[in-house]
């Protein structure tokens, strides 16, 4: 019973940091209704952002996460306006090329990155990390808790941004339909790049989230993607309320196949529930859910 | 016109004669990068065939590769048989096991089938990786070299699995099956419409590209000797890169695959010799400029290029 309790909690707390990461991501494709590679290496680099400000001003990630937000905000603005608007609804033999530039980016700015910090783990050690507390014979880690509440205050922030604000209704309206959105009055370029921002930022904030419990070299981003695309599926295009959900679910579905099956194959789970996802609810939790 | 076709019947004579004749009298390193470009036609012309013609872009051909790699490694592995048997137990592995991932997957379209590859490619690395008892996990299979450090024969038999490989491709192309899978890639729905049973053409398509795919992996397996799950199902040197070669030189295209797999060796390996770790940058910088400006790749936008170097104004076919 504790195993399962602890398994459980666990499991929240984890997915709890995907769905920040995630949420990013389904309002990118939510938005441009492209597949978008490069969310994980962007992420990646807030995280050696935060590095930085760690090691040099000895700002802990979670004070570090606002500037690494601001770059990322910038970078994620100028890549979609120089560069994916683009190839965005260019006719070529194969659509998918805008997937294989995001992609291609991707690796280029991983090996920026090694090329600046080398491949090494690093890590933003603080005895904070190491802290943990106990509740009825399961432990609960103080940072995956914090982090945790500190990503639950983002997506309330968000959620209160897309319905109450009109820049972030007009968010909202270019996901739900371009076309109509650009007939009332929306300039649905300009939310784009906005949105692209955007979406980077809180990728930015995930990955500064996960930096004090986590280990920290430029192919880190590999397995986050994967995760976003799974909670972005699983949630539905577009959808804050089922990437939220999706993420919760997603991170308690890995901790228990880590725990009851085996740590290997902790990513397949995911995997599986993915294709499950594609073929049995397409439209994801947002179908159920309603929103 | 009779003139130009007898012009490339004589450019490709002269290429046969030479790929031919040639590789006996150059270094080993060299033999070495001939191996590498005619493994990379194999890969291309075969992700070409279902991705450049019915337009099904699969982002986890890696898998392909990898079970004909390990086709012939386990049988090594198991029951001591000669690797060699790998050129045939492998690609019909990556056909047997793609035939139920292509049923599954093709009722997905575009960007969202791409991405359902991906995650397959990557559970099939996850899963050699962890299944220890089996596919010896994460250590790999290490065979023995038949001609030792000799190089020649592996070369000529790649060159053979690549002739082939192009010739199967272009015998389909042109009959029925051909027009069929452009007509898929064109509009799914009007095909549909039309009477084209489109889930079991894309499974025509996959047949073939899934068997030289595996067929390109046997013949790695069987050249390095050594195989392990982070290296044959890798995603971004495997399936990526065969995405890439086949853009540089041109999806849809007959030579386009051959010319951009070429142009994709030499250039990493060359980049690789001459500045060092840099070329791991430059390699997707490259990629991001031929995708921006040359999306149908250098075959295909040939008369872009053309119109760039004469200065020529545009000519719009359509009405603009």
């Amino acid at each position: 019973m504790t195993l399962l309790g602890q398994t459980l909690i666990t499991g929240l707390l984890i997915g709890g940091i995907y769905a920040v990461i995630a949420i990013g991501m389904t309002l990118i494709m939510g938005v441009m209704e492209i597949i978008n590679l490069v969310h994980g290496a962007l992420m990646m680099v807030a995280m050696y952002i935060c590095l930085v400000l760690f090691e040099s001003f000895g700002l802990h990630p979670y004070i570090g996460m606002i500037p690494a937000m601001v770059i990322l905000f910038v970078i994620g603005y100028l890549l979609q306006k120089y560069s994916i608007e683009r190839v965005f609804g260019v006719e070529t033999i194969l659509p998918e090329s805008q997937v294989l530039l995001t992609l291609a980016m991707a690796l280029a700015i991983t090996e920026i990155i090694r090329l600046i910090f080398s491949s090494d783990y690093q890590s933003t050690y603080t005895p904070f990390s190491g802290k943990c507390f106990y509740l009825g014979g399961m432990s609960i880690s103080a940072p995956y808790l914090v982090s945790f509440g500190i990503a639950m205050a983002f997506v309330a922030a968000l959620h209160i941004f897309l319905t109450r604000t009109d820049l972030g209704r007009s968010v909202v309206a270019t996901a739900q339909d371009r076309e109509a959105a650009i007939y009332m009055g929306v300039d649905a370029k300009r939310i784009t790049n906005f949105t692209f921002g955007l979406g980077t930022a809180l990728a930015a904030a995930g990955g500064a989230l996960l930096l004090p419990v986590f280990y920290l070299f430029p192919d880190v981003w590999h397995p986050y993607l994967a995760k976003c695309f799974i909670i972005t599926i699983l949630g539905g295009m577009g959808s804050t309320v089922g990437a939220l959900s999706g993420g919760l679910l997603l991170g308690i579905a890995e901790t228990f196949g880590a725990t009851y099956w085996s740590p290997g194959y902790r990513d397949v789970v995911g995997f599986v529930i993915f294709i499950l996802v594609l073929l049995f609810l397409p439209g994801g939790l947002k179908k159920i859910i309603g929103r | 016109m009779v003139k130009k076709n007898w012009f490339l019947l004589a450019i490709l004579g002269l290429g046969g004669v030479a790929v031919v004749a040639i590789p006996p009298f150059l270094g080993g390193y060299f033999q070495h990068v001939l191996i590498l470009i005619m493994m990379w036609i194999i890969m291309a012309t075969a992700w070409n065939l279902l991705g450049g013609y019915c337009g099904q872009v699969s982002f986890g051909h890696a898998v392909f590769f990898g079970l004909g790699a390990y086709g012939g490694g386990l049988l090594y592995l198991h029951w001591g048989i000669s690797p060699w048997w790998g050129m045939i137990v492998g690609p019909l592995l990556a056909v047997i096991i793609g035939i139920p991932i292509g049923l599954i997957t093709f009722r997905l379209r575009g960007a969202y089938f791409a991405l359902a590859m991906l995650a397959l490619g990557e559970t099939f690395r996850i899963v050699f990786t962890n299944w220890e008892p089996v596919t010896a996990g994460a250590v790999g299979i290490l065979t023995s070299r038949t001609w030792g450090g000799e190089k020649l024969p592996y070369y000529y038999i790649a060159l053979a699995v690549a002739a082939l490989g192009i010739y199967v491709a272009y015998r389909l192309i042109h009959s029925k099956y051909g027009y069929y899978f452009v007509s898929i890639r064109e509009d799914q729905d009007a095909a549909e419409g039309l009477g084209i049973p489109t889930t079991r053409y894309k499974l025509y398509a996959l047949i073939p590209s899934a068997f030289f795919t595996g067929l390109a992996g046997a013949v790695y397996m069987n050249y390095f000797a050594y195989i392990e799950p982070h290296t044959v199902f890798n995603l971004s040197a495997i399936s990526i890169m065969m995405i890439l070669a086949v853009m540089m030189g041109g999806a849809g295209t007959l030579w386009g695959p051959v010319f951009g797999a070429a142009l994709y060796t030499i250039l990493s390996e060359a980049l690789r010799a001459v500045i060092g770790p840099i070329s791991y940058l430059v390699f997707p910088l490259i990629a991001c400029f031929i995708i921006m400006f040359l999306p149908d790749g250098i075959i295909g936008d040939w008369d872009k290029i053309k119109r760039a170097f004469s200065r020529k104004e545009p000519v719009y076919a359509g009405g603009e």
